[in-house]
């Protein structure tokens, strides 16, 4: 049998005819299944949704309790039966929740990892490489330019500048889900014990991370803090916030920037970007390439990022290759920064 | 190295122009010399190193990269330095080796380092790697939740790990001075090159080996242009910006004497030049509101001719020197041996350099064949026969007259040219008559009548000059303004997008854009008449390619092919500043300076202008400048009003 009986891309995203379901579907669908909770993997308005505990949860706090008909939860690990298909999560290392899917047929496993990273993240159950004959990659950071480094000493950097600026607040923009925790719960793991300041609108996700039992430390609402508190504090907003008005209330602060993007100068500069802190959720060049070898895998699908090089250096390795040219991801992360989403 | 690469890295995120200033004073503060002499030399653009091309560092790492993987790097990357820094693979370290010794040679030892161990690139070390630690069998469906994940394989000198920080504390001790760098990639062969730049780049990080490569190659592109690193000099001490700016010309790297005065503990020095280059005073252009506040009776007007701005000095060293300098003070004379008699007098003059042919200005288009040469034919000399026009007397008789006001230069100056004719080679730019600001206007949109005659096509344009404004080197905001003829301007459809560069690399930024070939607007095809990439306001831009984004029809590489029918596509106002024939583009035509004006979200590419129209617009002999009645363009160079929006 050819692997797309199994699953295939179509303008709504991977759809598996045998077994009746899209995989995190860019569009209202009958029966999802969703990798993980960012916006552009998790919509709202699915008839029935199978997800991690966690991304069910992230969805119902973005969406509201009606984000789905009906929902089930899928355990790491838990050997489920969609219509005759085998269905396994995985974890995926990118967010709290973010899993990779496992799909088996008539002899063929076909793994959807949605977006992941094998590195260290206190914040995520770590990436799991899963055997399998087809290995569907996204391709966020495929480019041999991107290399990440410690997220260890990203973090001295902006302790670093703290040190040094004890007086301006450091605003740090960061993806309110998954990021912004992360960039805490490393501050926390580099030995920073003042409260960590929030914008507004991550402070139900990082509640959550909280209730799950990811240790973030003391952390209040930006808006309710007095000057001499905002002075020299860490403030951790959305990206977009930091050319917003918003930012006026912190006086002279430090500009700061979480993402793999920083890597690239231009990237920061074009945002004015005075600390970019080079932390990704997503592998990089080095990442990709070990994380595919591991599946065992005999093809490689490509959907979003820079497919082209990533599906050049397959070819190199010997693995059939081809882009699914797959639109509507990489909102997160993406290769623009004109505006930033979230 | 590492403190310079530490500098650059910091100015190239620091924002605020005091903030750069104050990096990099604290630089030279805490930095001996020649160390800082060198720094200040690579950011004032003084240092070139003339076999470190780029070609040499495509060469490098094109042994260490798949290409394929290299081309859609640096595409997306948009900088050469940076990309092959970022993609530079780690040199093979094993544990407890120790790292590469110092490449750069102690006095004449031998500089070629041996070539690395390892040639293999990155990605065929990986593949070296072996694939799973302990692949589950296929069929096993124990995926348990708690097992704890293999870590995928991690090659030799894959990450930033231990190592990695092993191997900085380690180069922190053996820092390669800058003046070595300097000294070596100045004084080394051509065939040394190679192995030396990539020993260094092997002990550096990403940032030193972005810096190394920037330095090498010229061009740093920080955002700290020369004049921000001379006021940093400045404010070592209690000196003004424009006092490094006037003993600049006569320094030479590594400037100690500079910093000696700036700190307050030498003398100011002095320049032996006999015929020293005088730093240039600019001009502001005038906006409309501009006028308002300004009093005609306060400024004298001349013309503004399209050729090159030049300084042409002659001074006494044993015998006569005669230099002719660029704008930014590049000796320019060998490739003018034509007017080295131009000075019959020592002093210094300001003025523009034309192509005189039997006494008419020729067009921008002929001076450009004489420009750009190292040394030139008599032939070339006899056909295209350099001229200056002179503007402005900076020194004469052994006397500085910067200081005196412009109406007394001038008049030393007419008294000086009418004392020596000098061949003809050297004359006045005339002042233009005004009392009010629109006979100046009237004088602006038609030069012809207003004085400048058969030359009038050369004018680009009036200047206007307070009689009361000294010689200031740089660009006050104030004495000095230029209004330039308003620009031609054609109503143009988007064809390609292409990615820029640097700054904006994530935005496509650089436009071909067309006209219709048909009788009537809309019919036909569009052919490519010309290529913009500024103009437009960064709002714009990234409208312009999130309209890029989401209508390509075809992608090449790093272009991107937009839809444009007579129905759908993007229509932009182009300004330019003439028309030439060119057997070299399709259309037929090639434009000066052209740029976007407007975009025309309102306007189908139907409505756009037509070949035909271009082609009335240029004159009857190659290269002439065109000569159709200027359109004035509705706001160039502004934005459009809010409503005007897609």
């Amino acid at each position: 049998m050819r692997p797309e009986e199994l699953l295939h891309s179509t303008p709504q995203g991977l759809y598996s005819p045998a077994g009746g379901f899209y995989i995190d579907p860019t569009r209202p669908v009958p029966r999802a299944l969703i990798t993980h909770g960012h916006s552009d993997h998790a919509r709202a308005g699915h008839g029935a949704v199978m997800a991690t505990r966690e991304t069910l949860d992230i969805m119902a706090i973005r969406y509201g309790d009606a984000f789905a008909g009906a929902t089930q939860a899928a355990r790491f690990g838990e050997q489920l039966v969609v219509n005759g298909v085998g269905v396994t999560f995985h974890p995926a290392g990118h967010i709290l929740g973010s899993a990779q899917i496992a799909l088996e047929w008539k002899g063929c496993t076909i793994v959807a990892s949605g977006d992941y990273k094998p590195g260290a993240d206190p914040t995520a159950a770590p990436f799991e490489p899963v055997r399998c004959h087809v290995f569907i990659s996204e391709a966020t950071f495929g480019l041999p330019v991107f290399r990440h480094p410690d997220p260890l000493k990203e973090t001295g950097k902006l302790t670093a500048s703290l040190a040094l600026f004890p007086d301006r607040a450091h605003l740090v923009g960061a993806y309110a889900l998954g990021k912004a925790q992360r960039v805490m719960a490393l501050l926390r793991a580099a030995g920073y014990t003042r409260p960590i300041l929030l914008h507004g609108a991550m402070e139900r996700l990082t509640a959550y991370y909280a209730s799950r039992g990811i240790d973030l430390g003391e952390v209040r609402p930006a808006r309710d803090a007095t000057p001499t508190e905002r002075a020299g504090a860490v403030v951790i907003c959305p990206p977009s916030a930091l050319s917003d008005v918003w930012s006026r209330r912190f006086g002279d602060p430090v500009t700061a920037f979480a993402s793999g993007w920083m890597r690239i100068r231009a990237r920061a500069r074009q945002n004015g970007v005075e600390l970019p802190l080079i932390l990704s959720d997503h592998a990089d060049w080095d990442d990709l390439q070990a994380s595919i070898l591991a599946t065992g895998c005999e093809e490689l699908w490509v959907t979003h990022g820079q497919e082209d090089a990533l599906v050049h250096w397959a070819g190199l390795a010997g693995l059939r290759a081809r882009p699914l040219h797959m639109v509507g991801y990489g909102e997160e992360e993406r290769d623009t920064s004109i505006t930033f989403s979230d | 190295m590492n403190r310079f690469a530490a500098l650059l890295d910091r100015l190239a995120y620091e924002p605020r122009r005091n903030g750069k200033i104050a990096l990099i004073a604290d630089y030279f503060r805490h930095t001996p010399d020649p160390e800082r002499g060198w720094a200040l030399a690579a950011l004032t653009g003084a240092l070139t190193f003339r076999n470190a091309k780029a070609g040499l560092i495509r060469q490098l790492i094109s042994e260490r990269t798949d290409p394929v993987l290299f081309a859609l790097s640096y595409d997306y990357v948009g900088d050469l330095s940076e990309t092959v820094a970022l993609m530079w693979p780690a040199p093979p370290r094993r544990g407890g080796e120790a790292p590469s010794p110092n490449p750069l040679p102690q006095g004449e030892r031998a500089l070629a380092a041996p070539p690395s161990p390892n040639p293999l690139p990155q990605k065929e070390r990986a593949l070296e790697a072996p694939p799973s630690p302990n692949p589950l069998p296929m069929g096993e469906r124990a995926f348990p939740a708690a097992r704890p994940a293999p870590s995928p394989p991690r090659g030799e000198g894959w990450g930033e790990g231990e190592a990695h920080s092993a191997g900085e504390s380690g180069r922190e001790e053996e820092d390669v001075p800058l003046s070595a760098i300097v000294h070596a990639f100045t004084h080394m062969g051509r065939a040394e090159l190679p192995a030396v730049l990539a020993a260094l780049l092997d002990r550096l990080d990403e940032t030193g080996r972005w810096a190394l490569l920037k330095l090498i190659t010229g061009g740093l592109r920080i955002g700290v242009s020369a004049r921000l690193a001379k006021t940093a000099v400045a404010t070592l001490g209690s000196l003004a910006p424009d006092d490094i700016e006037l003993v600049w010309p006569g320094m030479a790297p590594p400037y100690e004497s500079l910093f000696a005065w700036a700190e307050g503990t030498g003398p100011r020095p002095e320049t032996d030049d006999p015929a020293p280059f005088r730093p240039v005073m600019l001009s502001h252009p005038i906006e409309d509101a501009d006028f308002a506040a300004l009093d005609p009776a306060a400024f004298r007007a001349e013309w503004k001719w399209d050729g090159i701005r030049v300084q042409a000095v002659r001074g006494a060293d044993g015998r006569h020197v005669t230099r002719l300098y660029s704008r930014t003070g590049e000796d320019i004379s060998p490739a003018f041996p034509d007017l080295a008699g131009a000075l019959g007098f020592d002093g210094a003059v300001d003025g523009e350099l034309l192509i005189l042919r039997e006494g008419r200005v020729q067009s921008f288009n002929v001076l450009q064949q004489r420009l750009n040469r190292k040394s030139v034919s008599p032939k070339l000399v006899a056909e295209f026969p350099a001229h200056i026009r002179a503007y402005d007397l900076l020194f004469a008789g052994g006397e500085d007259l910067r200081g005196l006001p412009f109406e007394t230069r001038r008049a030393r100056l007419e008294a000086l040219l009418a004392a020596h004719p000098a061949e003809g080679r050297l004359d006045l730019s005339p002042l233009v008559p005004f009392t009010r600001w629109e006979d100046l206007a009237a004088a602006r949109a038609d030069p012809g009548a207003h004085g400048a005659g058969a030359d009038a096509e050369a004018v680009e344009g009036v200047m206007l000059k307070r009689a009361d404004s000294p010689y200031l080197p740089g660009r006050p905001r104030g004495p000095w303004w230029k209004w330039k003829r308003d620009p031609h301007s054609v109503d143009a459809v988007l064809m390609y997008a292409q990615r820029g560069h640097g700054k904006r690399s994530s935005f496509y930024s650089d436009y071909t854009f067309g006209v219709w070939t048909g009788e009537t607007s809309g019919t036909g095809e569009l052919v490519p008449v010309g290529k913009a990439y500024f103009g437009f306001t960064d709002a714009e831009l990234a409208e312009i390619d999130r309209f890029v984004r989401r209508n390509t029809v075809n992608r090449f590489g790093p272009v991107r092919e937009v839809v444009h029918t007579a129905s759908e596509g993007l229509v932009l106002e182009v300004a330019f500043e003439g028309l030439a024939r060119s057997p070299r583009h399709r259309s037929g035509l090639a434009m000066r300076f052209p740029r976007v004006a407007r975009l025309r979200w309102d306007k189908p590419p139907g409505e756009a202008d037509r070949l035909a129209t271009l082609e009335a617009m240029i004159g009857t002999g190659d290269g002439e400048r065109a000569r159709a009645p200027r359109r004035p363009s509705r706001v160039v160079g502004k934005r459009p009003a809010a409503s005007e929006g897609a």
